[in-house]
């Protein structure tokens, strides 16, 4: 007995140094993994005539902010920012509210499409892209026309913020069904017995319940969002009313020279992604794997 | 209980008043209208394309091609099998290399090493950049006066293109992508973890297993389900690849990828259809992997 005791702590103590040693390993490759992200910030407190007269590794002669401050003002990116949150929010507030439309009748209400509109949905949100842009591009000058205005949807944030809702609609209606069902039956049970009609039971008994997956969505899919560059590339003509992910994809090609200015607005820009991650991990994590593994 | 669920659902539904009919058929009706008119339509109108010769502006002067775009790209564009051949070399490094290196950091995670939250949190942060960002940050590293150029010995002056680099871009696209991927699998696997039950490894520990046996003969036997899923999403990742190879390249072919092919010949000012071929054939590519996905996610309704 007392012998099984010592083997087990000189293998737990084994155990100990191994996994000491294997953190090790990790933390360098984590530091490895962070590098870029702190070279970008690293790169943008310095002016860039330091790098090009005393090279890339050289002692910093002057580190301060003047990238972020020129980076507001000549790039504008204030503006792009306020355009991101015309696409983002609506989108968001919208993705939520259909995908918990359709998961709501499907856990709720038996159909005999049931299933099939959850498949329909899901499989919708994994179509690649790139299958849908030349006719959704053309389908939105056509629209346009028919009402006698061409930037009705294209140029427009409305077409920018209908293909957003379109494509990720999808994943908020799985998650969103799988979360229900796991919200006991009763509770429907009982609010149908007490008369309540469709929408109550909707709005004020099912939707209060579904507070933590719709938090844990909402955060999800304003990083999504506000990450996408491409449908505002494509959608949006005038540069002016890009979203700020596409805008900065725009001005790398303006300021390619002076790359400590980029690297100062890159930073901008992802500093609110960053910012949310850090802060709200939880629910970050939470959207995702729901999502994913139905956990 | 399952019987008692439906018995239940069908008589909540005979109960249902005119008013109550309507809200669920709105409640229904618009979200599946819009996904049909600005997701399966235009997908299934890309399909139908790809078998026409089109400009792209007139309805009317759409003709029929039959399978010519077809033709042209598997025996006239020798690129379509470099595309091929680099979505391979995505889908093989993605499934030997990146996945397992997830699941590997997973478990470590899992088993909660020195620094695991630290850890966990600078793997995942790439996943939060946009791909915008991941290709002006990788330039910086990579770009004449970049950190990698330095490291090499090289200035502004004589500095060497590492992207435009033949030998070595494919290495270090898949590392860029990797970046991103690994934390992205770290994620989903250390939530699978979450809900193993330990005391099968307490037990495995006491009988004597190392770690790795541990790992390799209960748990990742056990977490099968999980394991056909990011298997599944990698497949799908690796065949929908588009954005950072078009960050890096935009519509060149430097380095193509079939939705590469695809956007390329689409934005182009080509009369064929080519780019909606090409499109076409990396769904259809897509279509087992999310059927299997499908399949796999919904096993008990499927039932």
């Amino acid at each position: 007995m007392s012998a099984t005791i010592v083997q087990n702590k000189e293998y737990k103590n084994k155990q100990k140094t191994k996994d000491n040693f294997i953190s090790a390993i990790i933390g360098f490759f984590a530091f490895v993994w962070i590098f870029p992200i702190l070279w970008t910030i690293w790169t943008s407190l310095r002016p860039y005539n330091d790098i090009i007269s005393y090279g890339v590794f050289s002692w910093p002669r002057h580190l301060n902010l003047d990238n972020y401050f020129q980076a507001f003002r000549v790039m504008g990116l204030t503006k792009y920012f306020l355009n991101t949150l015309y696409v983002m929010v609506p989108s968001v507030i919208l993705i939520l509210f259909l995908g918990s439309l359709i998961a709501f009748v499907v856990s709720r209400y038996s159909f005999r499409f049931n299933l099939t509109l959850l498949l329909f949905f899901t499989a919708g949100n994994m179509l690649p892209t790139i299958a849908t842009y030349i006719p959704v591009f053309w389908l939105y000058i056509k629209i346009g026309d028919l009402f006698g205005n061409r930037s009705l949807l294209y140029n427009n944030y409305f077409g920018i913020i209908l293909i957003h809702v379109a494509f990720q609609v999808g994943f908020a209606t799985f998650v969103l069904s799988s979360y229900m069902k796991t919200v006991p039956k009763e509770i429907s049970e009982s609010a149908i017995l007490d008369g309540c009609s469709v929408f109550r039971h909707y709005w004020n008994v099912m939707l209060p319940l579904l507070r933590p997956p719709l938090a844990a969505l909402g955060v999800l899919m304003s990083c999504w969002i506000y990450n996408d560059f491409f449908w505002a590339l494509i959608l949006m003509s005038e540069d002016s009313k890009r979203p700020v992910t596409s805008a900065l994809r725009q001005l790398q090609g303006q300021y390619v020279t002076d790359f400590n200015l980029l690297a100062a607005g890159a930073s901008i820009v992802a500093a609110p992604t960053i910012i949310l991650f850090l802060v709200l991990r939880k629910q970050f994590v939470s959207g995702l794997t729901l999502g994913a593994t139905k956990g | 209980m399952k019987t008692a669920a439906v018995n239940r659902n069908v008589r909540s539904r005979r109960s249902l008043s005119r008013n109550d009919r309507f809200t669920l058929s709105a409640f229904v009706g618009i979200p599946t209208l819009l996904q049909i008119v600005f997701l399966w339509f235009p997908t299934l109108v890309t399909v139908v394309l790809s078998f026409t010769y089109w400009n792209g502006i007139n309805v009317s002067d759409i003709k029929w091609a039959g399978l010519a775009n077809y033709k042209n790209i598997f025996f006239g564009s020798p690129v379509f099998y470099d595309a091929l051949k680099n979505n391979v070399v995505w889908l093989l490094w993605f499934t030997f290399i990146a996945t397992p290196l997830g699941i590997l950091l997973a478990y470590q995670f899992d088993r909660k090493i020195k620094g695991h939250q630290i850890y966990e949190t600078i793997f995942y942060m790439p996943v939060v950049l946009s791909l915008a960002i991941i290709g002006i940050i990788w330039n910086f590293m990579l770009q004449p006066g970049g950190f990698v150029q330095g490291v090499m010995g090289r200035d502004i002056g004589n500095a060497v293109s590492i992207w435009g680099n033949y030998s070595i871009n494919s290495y270090v696209i898949m590392a860029v992508a990797s970046w991103r991927h690994i934390g992205y699998i770290m994620l989903l696997y250390l939530a699978g973890l979450k809900a193993f039950d330990s005391s099968l490894r307490e037990a495995s520990a006491i009988d004597g297993a190392t770690e790795w046996q541990t790992f390799r003969k209960i748990i990742f036997p056990t977490m099968r389900p999980v394991n056909v899923i990011i298997l599944v999403i990698t497949i799908i990742d690796s065949l929908r690849a588009f954005d950072l190879v078009y960050i890096i390249y935009g519509t060149s072919t430097a380095w193509p990828l079939l939705n590469i092919l695809a956007f390329q010949n689409f934005a182009g000012q080509g009369i064929s259809m080519k780019g909606a071929a090409y499109s076409v054939i990396a769904l259809v590519l897509c279509v087992v992997p999310i059927l299997v996905y499908l399949r796999n996610v919904f096993k008990e309704d499927l039932e």
